[in-house]
């Protein structure tokens, strides 16, 4: 694990269009906090074909046009948006099909568990 | 195996070539002249390949080791194997910096300051210059195209693995067209692969595969290249039963090219393409390593399959 987390493209603007400060009990108020915030990392990093506000928690993100370089980039952000690192347990496709399942594999990092 | 003894497995397999004079050695790991015996084996390999796939009327294209530096760009190389790439630069100063160069290289200090990067990088793999070029033709026709190229490739991949070098040659076959026929392209040649192989004796398998992409970007990238299986590689004990060469590789690129330079099937679609790769070297070293480094001895069959 490297000792120096930071991301290495660093965006301010995400950081001020999202929610990095969540609180850490997960009540329904962080989880939409969450998801807004996944959001806008998606529109900003995922390069989706759609609008990525008017996608369902558990739409298919690969089916809106997710590809493989678009899921770095969106992992990147990501990380960035919410001040983790994924495992590289994680560095799959499972873990970004949906904004539901990137919500609970960013709350699990938060919680400091296994996602 | 452990990692210390396949590394005495690669070091000594390449010394027996060398000794037996079928690599010519030039002080640099993966760097290597070959001899006429060598030579003859990569040709009739090259020959056997377009005995299996020349039927099918692939175009010819043939180009040097090299390739535009703007196409290199354009191909996001540079996002996924940045360690890998071998940019050509060259000097670019005036006299008073010539007159630095020529002191530096007397003193032995660093004298590459004042090299700037041309307009050509290497070869990274033989299909990338197929791309643009195709793109610039403009849409495709309705059997969309199937391309032939063979080209010697740099990775700047410095090893003692003969079969790890730096500049090697890659035959290969790419289909550009709709997803089904670049799908039925690939798959047609899994088996031909399969098929040709064989008639060569050599053990063999056909695996899921991913390509060695950088850093942890690169982690997801791999995992997600094996998860939809995008590349499939044949392999051959080499160095190692354990860890078996890749000699052939059956890769789909999906989109990812044809959205890179725009290029279109006749429906307006953007095409999808796919290449099946011979890695020349790789498989007269597997034939050496099997049949041993005399091919007079080779078995009959094998000798027939080769020299007819």
């Amino acid at each position: 694990m490297p000792q120096d987390a930071s991301p290495p493209f660093p965006n301010p603007s995400l950081q001020a269009a999202g929610s990095a400060g969540l609180p850490p009990t997960a009540g329904g108020g962080a989880d939409d906090g969450m998801i807004a915030g996944i959001r806008s990392v998606l529109a900003e990093c995922g390069g989706l074909a759609v609008d990525a506000g008017r996608l369902a928690v558990d739409d298919d993100l690969y089916a809106a046009g997710l590809t493989s370089h678009g899921c770095v980039g969106l992992m990147l952000g990501l990380e960035e948006q919410f001040d983790v690192e994924f495992p590289e347990k994680l560095l799959n496709r499972r873990t970004f099909e949906s904004i539901a399942a990137i919500r609970d594999a960013v709350r699990g990092l938060i919680d400091g568990g296994e996602a | 195996m452990n990692m210390v003894d396949i590394g005495a497995a690669q070091a000594a397999y390449r010394d027996e070539l060398v000794a037996a004079g079928l690599l010519i050695p030039t002080g640099v790991d993966g760097l290597y002249g070959r001899s006429g015996l060598f030579e003859e084996v990569v040709e009739r390999f090259d020959a056997l390949v377009t005995r299996w796939g020349g039927a099918d009327g692939a175009e010819v294209m043939r180009f040097p080791p090299a390739l535009n530096r703007q196409y290199f760009e354009e191909s996001e190389y540079l996002k996924s194997f940045p360690h890998l790439a071998g940019t050509i630069h060259s000097f670019a100063g005036d006299e008073k910096a010539h007159r630095t160069l020529l002191r530096r290289l007397e003193e032995g200090q660093d004298w590459t300051e004042e090299q700037a990067a041309t307009d050509v990088v290497m070869t990274p793999a033989a299909c990338y210059p197929v791309y643009p070029t195709i793109a610039r033709r403009g849409a495709l026709p309705g059997e969309g195209g199937l391309i032939d190229v063979f080209s010697y490739c740099f990775r700047h991949e410095p090893s003692i693995d003969p079969a790890r070098m730096q500049l090697f040659r890659m035959r290969e076959y790419i289909r550009i067209g709709t997803p089904e026929q670049v799908v039925a392209f690939r798959e047609t040649w899994l088996e031909r692969g399969r098929e040709m192989m064989a008639s060569l004796e050599v053990p063999l398998e056909i695996d899921v595969a991913n390509d060695p992409f950088f850093g942890r970007a690169g982690a997801m990238l791999s995992s997600s290249q094996r998860e939809q299986k995008l590349k499939f590689e044949l392999l051959i004990p080499v160095t190692s039963t354990e860890k078996p060469t890749a000699c052939l590789s059956f890769n789909y690129h999906q989109d990812h090219f044809g959205h890179i330079w725009d290029i279109r099937t006749a429906d307006g679609g953007v095409a999808h393409t796919a290449c099946v790769g011979f890695g020349m070297e790789r498989v007269a070293l597997a034939l050496f390593r099997h049949h041993g480094f005399d091919p007079a001895g080779w078995p009959a069959a094998v000798r027939k399959v080769l020299w007819g």
